[in-house]
């Protein structure tokens, strides 16, 4: 199935500063892995050093969370669109970034 | 028929029961009156409202600029801060001349030049767990205009509590979003995210900033969805997450469902009063800097005296590009810092090596990367370009 990722501002820099990226996936947990896969510097921003998806980053499929679906094993049909939304806050001082 | 402001309409209004506009205020709110939407009854309503602002930054100045226009009646604000030269660019109650005060002294002012009506209680003060629910228990709504996660979890647990609407947006560089919790009703902020991002994950120097008109455009979502909360019009955000990319210029919507798991609103909260955010947000205290042991520091006014004496050695800075173009110490070599690992042949180790950064945080990771790929000569300018605009240059602009 090709899938549409939309991918938020925060993100697009580890994708080519893409707005949505395409994969072929059966599931959100193969859509993510080869988005993750074809972009590498983007997994530590989905993913925590188990392979978990992060709890700060949720996955929408098309306008429901995938939480409230089958989380990550949820089917995908051709042409859905999958959103990463994460958690920002609204920093915009330097100082507390450089860490 | 819409209200008209004459003579015979006033005279009709003096009969009703609560004729608690006066005639200038009608005059004022006349762009409201005469919709039915709002009306003298919505207007009444504004009027009683009693609406708590945290925060008097970009998010909060069109925000209380906005309810206050409105004629919303008591209008608290929560901010501790000073007005500098940078909020300037964005949070558009405070002026040129403000720079310098307390941000509630600015917007104090700004508002009562907008609408002598409204009574602004201020609060200069850190939102604390400790006085959190008091402050809040004064007002009917609170709106979240904060800019940290341990703030945003404090608001939204505190209004969990005391079973009171917060209306939320957030700001990312180019990305908005605004919603309202509202747990009697709806989801909470702990529902749509149950943890904050560790403060390693918070994006990097580089990434920081925001475009100055982002906030007011979220800023006044957020205020439009206080109004109608007020006067009960429409469909608030309540169970919505409103999506904004300010580049693609895309509005998306996203639904938000009560987790029926979740800690402070769900069927079995295990939080049942205001805990420690920043222990939760795992900041603890300091600033989630990086102090690296054994990290060789040199200062600005000594790196100065080897480029006086004509001593041999090489200035790198680890900035970003776009950091660069704002300001440099003359000399200096620029690799930024993601590009150190695969530039570090680029240096040689047996010359003297001076990193700098902005502040000095950048840097010293940089110097710790190079100290483990064998790189023995080499130091880190204390307090970075900063310090250098301090001690040595104050030509050098600061950012």
């Amino acid at each position: 199935m090709a899938v549409k990722i939309m991918i938020p501002t925060p993100l697009r820099q580890y994708v080519g500063q893409k707005d949505q990226v395409e994969v072929e996936a059966k599931t959100v947990a193969e859509a993510l892995s080869k988005l993750a896969a074809e972009h590498g510097e983007l997994r530590r921003h989905l993913y925590n050093q188990e392979g978990k998806l992060r709890s700060f980053v949720n996955i929408y499929l098309g306008d429901e969370d995938i939480r409230f679906l089958q989380s990550e094993q949820t089917p995908l049909n051709e042409n859905d669109v999958l959103s990463i939304v994460p958690s920002i806050a609204g920093g915009t001082e330097l100082r507390h970034m450089e860490a | 028929m819409p209200l008209q402001v004459g003579e015979k309409e006033m005279a009709t209004a003096t009969e009703t029961p609560i004729p608690e506009l006066s005639k200038d205020e009608i005059l004022r709110y006349s762009r409201h009156l005469i919709m039915p939407e709002v009306g003298m009854e919505g207007q009444l309503r504004l009027k009683q409202a009693k609406v708590l602002c945290v925060g008097a930054g970009g998010l909060g100045s069109p925000l209380t600029l906005y309810l206050a226009a409105a004629g919303v009646g008591r209008l608290g604000i929560v901010d501790f801060d000073v007005v500098d030269f940078t909020n300037l660019q964005r949070q558009v109650i405070h002026g040129t001349a403000d720079v310098g005060k307390p941000k509630l002294a600015s917007a104090q002012e700004s508002i009562h030049a907008i609408n002598p009506n409204v009574e602004v209680v201020g609060y200069e003060t850190r939102l604390t767990s400790e006085n959190a629910l008091q402050l809040f228990a004064g007002f009917d709504i609170i709106v979240d205009g904060t800019d940290n996660f341990p703030t945003r979890y404090l608001v939204n647990d505190a209004c969990v509590l005391l079973g009171k609407p917060n209306v939320y947006g957030s700001i990312f560089r180019f990305e908005g979003q605004a919603s309202v919790f509202y747990a009697r009703e709806g989801p909470c902020y702990r529902c749509l995210y149950p943890e904050p991002p560790p403060p390693g994950l918070v994006p990097s120097c580089a990434e920081g900033g925001v475009l100055g008109v982002l906030p007011g455009i979220v800023g006044c979502i957020q205020a439009m969805e206080t109004i109608k909360l007020i006067i009960g019009q429409g469909q608030p955000l309540i169970g919505r997450l409103l999506v904004f990319d300010a580049l693609g210029v895309k509005f998306r919507e996203l639904r938000l469902r009560k987790d029926p798991d979740c800690p402070v609103c769900g069927t079995h909260p295990t939080i049942t009063r205001l805990i420690d955010y920043e222990q939760f947000c795992g900041i603890r205290g300091e600033e989630p800097t990086l102090t690296m042991i054994g990290i060789p520091e040199i200062t600005p006014r000594e790196v100065k005296k080897l480029i006086d004496d004509k001593q041999p050695f090489v200035l790198i800075d680890v900035r970003e590009p776009h950091e660069f173009q704002i300001c440099r110490i003359p000399g200096s070599t620029l690799i930024p810092l993601g590009e150190v690992p695969k530039r570090m042949h680029e240096l040689d180790s047996a010359q003297e090596i001076v990193v700098h950064c902005r502040s000095g945080q950048r840097s010293a990771r940089a110097v710790d990367l190079l100290m483990k790929a064998g790189f023995r000569k080499i130091h880190n300018m204390k307090g970075g370009i900063l310090a250098w605009s301090d001690q040595v240059d104050p030509s050098v602009p600061k950012y």
